[in-house]
């Protein structure tokens, strides 16, 4: 038999586990967007030796499980004297892993601007900086933006795994709560529905998003 | 407290390397499998099989892997059913890539131009002649570059099988850690194993993608 | 006064000598018209007088100043040399509006009124006031090409360089961008084309250019060269074209 009625009493603990997993999502999801548009524009317009290092990183994250990652950073780290707590060494992971996959697919994007973008803002006098904002990126973030966006709810859904490292995210309320309660099933049930509904909200968020940010392909 | 040794951490490792292996190529079969048939019953056309299909997807693409483990190891077993950690890994990586596969055949098929199922319609082909002769040799040439990039997924899905007890490469690291107490070390080494596991997949996915573009 | 010299340039791509000892003077207010096959160099030409092409050897100045394919000459260059594309090149995230306004506001460091004023006189100019808030994709080809042609002009540059802009062009809207042209001809800017519009060429050039295998094969004034070349290689190509 199954007793989901069980869980009720324990929904402040479910709530604050959603809370930081939120939290957690949206910061993460801008700053690794952040460094993955540096990373990018430094894999595509940069100079070898600054290409080759935004690889290597690229590469390494994508080829190394994020469990991984998590630990070396939480666990490593400080054994070479950098101290963190379990949610710096987490947002710092996501960060890193959404970096190194959104500068792949950012990059992408800013391959699919024609050259003839580029030498047009250039004779009407646009430094490389004003092309990058003004001209490229608007057109080239448009082009991935179901890819870019599909990978935060990836991350956001593999943020899972920092409750590892006990941070008190959603995954940590349902292992907590299933320890007092003994109801895996439901527990997991429960939280593995809020998951789902949290990347379908994600999902609405972003294309209201979208919508707003390319609003030019719609109008008149 | 036991020494080890460079050499005992390293022969640890990869031994537990062998059953990360396994446990790849397990849940890349399994996986195959059932996208095979989950991608045969989005081709039939029937609605409520596309819709099945559809849901599938929603839910193990829109869940965390590792919850899924959970509902499989601690579940299954709460529900009355026995499952070893080894059966929940296989079974939950299973449904996970199975998810993932078939929304990437999908759109490797639905690449295909529409004129090639309406050339075969005239030319008499039935459904199934049409998927042998006519869309499948083609929709292989395209999927391979992208299957083969996904089961470096794979591979990386496998780490949160320690999480459920599973004595795999991140697990042996983590026992290793708590042993050593040297975590630099240890992550370091497993992140690199990891990664010649992982890399030479992600060059070959690469070159493949690169040799079919060049061809078309 | 000269306003565009160029002295013995050459220009190599890799072993491929493309431009081969290139001179030509070009004054204010005339109207050149740079004609020859394919693969002759002229668009090569063009680029190179406004930094888009790095030249190897020899020198080539506008308005007095040296041109370099250096970042900040480009910029420096690009008040002086407007150029427009065969492709149009407009930005598509941009309104027509915004297209014309970008460079007078971020470039000139122009105020928004200002600038929108400018925008709104070189769009009645060349006849799109209507299309002030559209975005490219809305427009025809012509009508797109107009738009790059006011925000070229938006920039008030000496000289204005166009790239065979008619040839993306179906050829029932080749005579609306041509009409510009030939307004803005009228108007005494200086205008150096690529194009294989040889009417247009005699009609409102002042001056013909014939380039032929990297070199400037034959030139003099467009109605007489025109109707009477005096190399065999122009010969053949007027009479290929026309």
């Amino acid at each position: 038999m199954l007793y989901f009625s069980d869980l009720l009493q324990y929904s402040d603990v479910f709530l604050s586990g959603l809370k930081t997993t939120v939290e957690l999502t949206v910061l993460t999801t801008i700053l690794g967007v952040v460094l993955g548009t540096v990373c990018a524009t430094v894999r595509q317009y940069g100079n070898r030796a600054s290409q080759r290092v935004v690889s290597v990183y690229v590469e390494l994250i994508r080829n190394t499980p994020f469990i991984v990652q998590l630990f070396f950073i939480f666990f490593g780290l400080p054994a070479i004297g950098m101290m963190l707590s379990p949610w710096e060494a987490s947002m710092i992971a996501l960060t890193i892993n959404l970096g190194a996959y959104s500068t792949e697919i950012i990059r992408a994007g800013l391959a699919s601007i024609s050259k003839g973008q580029i030498e047009a803002a250039k004779v009407l006098g646009l430094n490389f900086r004003q092309t990058l904002t003004r001209v490229i990126f608007v057109p080239a973030f448009e082009k991935i933006y179901p890819a870019l966006t599909s990978q935060c709810i990836i991350v956001m859904l593999g943020s899972a795994v920092i409750s590892q490292i006990s941070v008190q995210d959603l995954t940590y309320a349902a292992n907590l709560v299933q320890s007092r309660n003994f109801r895996a099933f439901e527990s997991y049930f429960v939280t593995a529905l809020l998951y789902l509904g949290l990347s379908i909200l994600l999902r609405f968020a972003f294309n209201a998003l979208g919508k707003r940010l390319f609003a030019y392909r719609a109008s008149n | 407290m036991i020494e080890f040794s460079n050499y005992d951490i390293l022969r640890n490792l990869m031994f537990a390397t062998q059953w990360t292996i396994l446990l790849s190529l397990a849940a890349f079969i399994g996986g195959t499998t059932v996208a095979l048939t989950l991608t045969a019953m989005r081709l039939t056309r029937n609605p409520a099989m596309q819709r099945i299909v559809r849901v599938y997807v929603e839910l193990f693409q829109g869940t965390p892997l590792l919850m899924q483990m959970f509902l499989c190891f601690f579940g299954l077993s709460m529900l009355g059913y026995e499952i070893s950690a080894w059966g929940a890994a296989i079974l939950s990586l299973t449904l996970f890539t199975s998810a993932f596969l078939v929304e990437i055949w999908r759109g490797c098929i639905d690449t295909l131009p529409k004129g090639q199922w309406e050339a075969s319609r005239c030319l008499g082909l039935s459904f199934l002649q049409t998927l042998r002769h006519i869309i499948l040799p083609q929709a292989i040439r395209v999927a391979t570059a992208p299957t083969v990039g996904f089961s470096v997924q794979v591979i990386k899905g496998t780490a949160l099988a320690s999480v459920i007890g599973f004595v795999e490469l991140t697990k042996v690291g983590t026992m290793l850690n708590n042993a050593t107490f040297e975590p630099f070390k240890i992550f370091t080494l497993v992140a690199l194993i990891y990664f010649m596991l992982c890399y030479p997949l992600s060059l070959y996915s690469k070159h493949l993608e690169k040799k079919f573009n060049v061809s078309r | 006064m000269s306003l565009v010299n160029l002295h013995q340039v050459h220009k190599y791509y890799g072993d491929n000598h493309v431009l081969k000892g290139i001179d030509l003077d070009i004054k204010a207010g005339e109207v050149v018209s740079i004609i020859g096959k394919s693969g002759s160099g002229k668009s090569t030409l063009l680029r190179c007088i406004n930094g888009l092409e790095q030249y190897q050897e020899g020198g080539i100045t506008v308005d007095g100043k040296e041109v370099t394919t250096e970042d900040i000459q480009v910029r420096r260059l690009a008040l002086s040399v407007g150029m427009i594309f065969q492709n149009f090149n407009l930005f598509p995230h941009m309104t027509v509006g915004e297209n014309v306004m970008l460079a007078p506001t971020i470039v000139l460091k122009k105020s928004k009124a200002e600038a929108e004023t400018t925008a709104r006189a070189m769009l009645e100019k060349v006849g799109l006031a209507d299309k002030f808030d559209s975005f490219p994709e809305k427009l025809s080809g012509g009508q797109q090409q107009r738009v790059a042609i006011a925000r070229a002009l938006a920039m008030s540059p000496k000289v204005l360089l166009c790239d065979e802009i008619t040839s993306a062009l179906d050829p029932e809207l080749v005579g609306e961008v041509l009409k510009v042209l030939e307004q803005l001809a009228k108007e005494g800017i200086t205008l150096v084309l690529v194009t294989h519009e040889m009417n247009f060429a005699r009609d409102v050039g002042s001056r013909v250019v014939f380039m032929h295998q990297g070199k400037v094969w034959e030139q003099g004034d467009s109605k007489t060269l025109l109707s009477n070349p005096q190399t065999d290689e122009l010969k053949q190509f007027i009479g290929a074209v026309l």
